[in-house]
């Protein structure tokens, strides 16, 4: 018996990373997946390898018609909605000087717009469902300030913050809004900079990188029946990169 | 039903309540408890029921010389120690500071914060040569945000939230984890306690934007996270389950 049986989630960015882990987590946990991504080939492989609970769309999501579009898949191939993860996102690092504001708004049209549009969005499924669960991908950035990650930050500390205020107007609803907070974990995104890697690893009280599956761990905590009374708050799982 | 398989820990303030809660999970996941407080009555029933895998002591959490024993009991009952538990607590009587006894706020600090610096004190030495584990202490939202009248036990509980943070630093390096747990308010008796009868329904429903109070279950289940290995990189972190009472 899964942790997820006769759920039905979309995970957006799910085709490696956080989101990959997240979607093998959760498929194997009993949940049909609709996992989404702008990275076709990984994703198309990697529904494939999973099975029929799990499908692949493409899906930018700082474009609302296809956040109704994805609902849409999601509710005719596997029925109404009760978890969302928002957990597509892009990087940045940089000085703001050099940071063109064409470049903001795209870090923040994807990291900060698609978590609105993907809450406004599966809102109707969910309450067609009697309630739900909605996981916004953080960041550690969303709680602290870093030289060199000024849209970067923005973004995150936005998805903080619409958490919370979508957890209180959902309430009523039984739909609970939680954001997650990574560190440093070994992903596409931060293997990509190694100079950050090199520079962050040793501050780790860890002494390492996260597992991409020790998020997925925690997403699939929040996405469970086993926190029906968690909305609101912060889950930070940073190797006590926050704690100092 | 395997999540804490062959895992040793001891849990205070267990023979009612969310410690109750707590030790029946663990062991219902294969976990080896000791169980300790002061309701002994309580606590030997809710061991006994619990099978082979649970013991219960006597134990004020005050005392050195009571987790001397209780670190004792469990090493040599179970063969280690890895994960500890820091639950028992008490609620102060809600009084404005002039009417707030110097000896009431001792007292609450003494059960709630040197009980917890006892605990990690004591099993430290035991946690350590047993391999990687984890601390789970208590707090509360009473250890996020203000309230009028509770000056003690919000005190208490911002400390244990220190306590916290600063061992989380302290066994990073010995594969030991240490989080806090922040629950708002939980359908237990401390808080029916602290509730007129004729109030009670009217407070259930606005406990929380959630409407309801926990159940002591849906906050065992966060420390039976934090406890096993599905949280491995989660440290000196604060985890709130309060129904979203903190987030307005």
């Amino acid at each position: 018996m899964g942790k997820l049986d006769n759920k039905v989630a979309i995970v957006t960015g799910g085709s490696r990373g956080l989101g990959e882990a997240t979607v093998r987590l959760f498929a194997r946990e009993g949940a049909k997946v609709l996992l989404t991504d702008v990275l076709d080939v990984e994703g198309e492989a990697l529904a494939a390898a999973l099975g029929a609970n799990v499908r692949f769309m493409h899906h930018d999501v700082s474009k609302e018609a296809e956040w109704q579009s994805v609902v849409a898949a999601a509710e005719s191939a596997f029925g109404l909605v009760s978890v969302l993860v928002n957990n597509a996102g892009i990087a940045q690092s940089g000085p703001m000087e050099t940071l063109s504001e064409s470049e903001y708004s795209r870090v923040i049209a994807i990291n900060q717009t698609g978590v609105f549009l993907g809450m406004k969005s599966v809102l109707a499924s969910m309450r067609r469902t009697g309630g739900g669960s909605i996981i916004n991908v953080s960041s550690i950035y969303g709680l602290r300030g870093s030289p060199q990650t000024i849209a970067y930050t923005a973004s995150k500390f936005a998805v903080a913050g619409m958490t919370k205020a979508a957890a209180m107007e959902l309430a009523p609803d039984r739909i609970r809004v939680n954001s997650i907070h990574p560190g440093f974990f070994a992903t596409p995104m931060a293997l990509g900079n190694q100079a950050v890697v090199d520079t962050v690893l040793p501050l780790v009280p860890a002494g390492r990188l996260g597992d991409p599956d020790e998020i997925a761990q925690m997403a699939l905590l929040l996405a469970s029946d086993d926190m029906k009374y968690a909305t609101g708050a912060e889950f930070v799982v940073d190797g006590g990169f926050t704690t100092y | 039903m395997d999540r804490m398989k062959g895992r040793v820990a001891l849990i205070t303030g267990a023979a009612r309540g969310i410690g109750a809660a707590t030790a029946r999970r663990f062991v219902e996941e294969g976990a080896l408890v000791l169980l300790t407080d002061l309701l002994d009555a309580e606590g030997e029933a809710l061991a006994r029921s619990l099978g082979a895998n649970a013991r219960y002591l006597h134990h004020d959490v005050t005392r050195a010389e009571d987790w001397a024993r209780a670190t004792e009991t469990v090493t040599t009952a179970f063969g280690g120690l890895n994960v500890l538990v820091n639950n028992a607590g008490i609620l102060a009587a809600q009084t404005p500071i002039e009417q707030t006894e110097e000896s009431d706020f001792r007292r609450v600090m003494d059960v709630n914060v040197v009980s917890v610096f006892l605990g990690m004190k004591a099993a430290a030495p035991a946690m350590k040569a047993s391999g990687p584990g984890a601390i789970i202490n208590l707090s509360s939202v009473a250890g996020i945000i203000g309230t009028a009248n509770t000056a003690a036990y919000t005190a208490s509980k911002f400390a244990v939230r220190g306590l916290t943070k600063s061992l989380a630093m302290e066994l990073a390096e010995f594969g030991i984890r240490v989080n806090s747990v922040h629950p708002g308010y939980v359908d237990t008796k401390m808080i029916a306690d602290m509730i007129p009868a004729e109030h009670a329904e009217a407070f259930r429903s606005s406990a929380s934007p959630l409407g309801r109070l926990a159940r002591p279950i849906e906050i065992a289940n966060m420390v039976l996270f934090l406890a096993s290995e599905e949280s491995s990189y989660a440290t000196g972190s604060e985890f709130i389950v309060d129904g979203g009472f903190t987030c307005h």
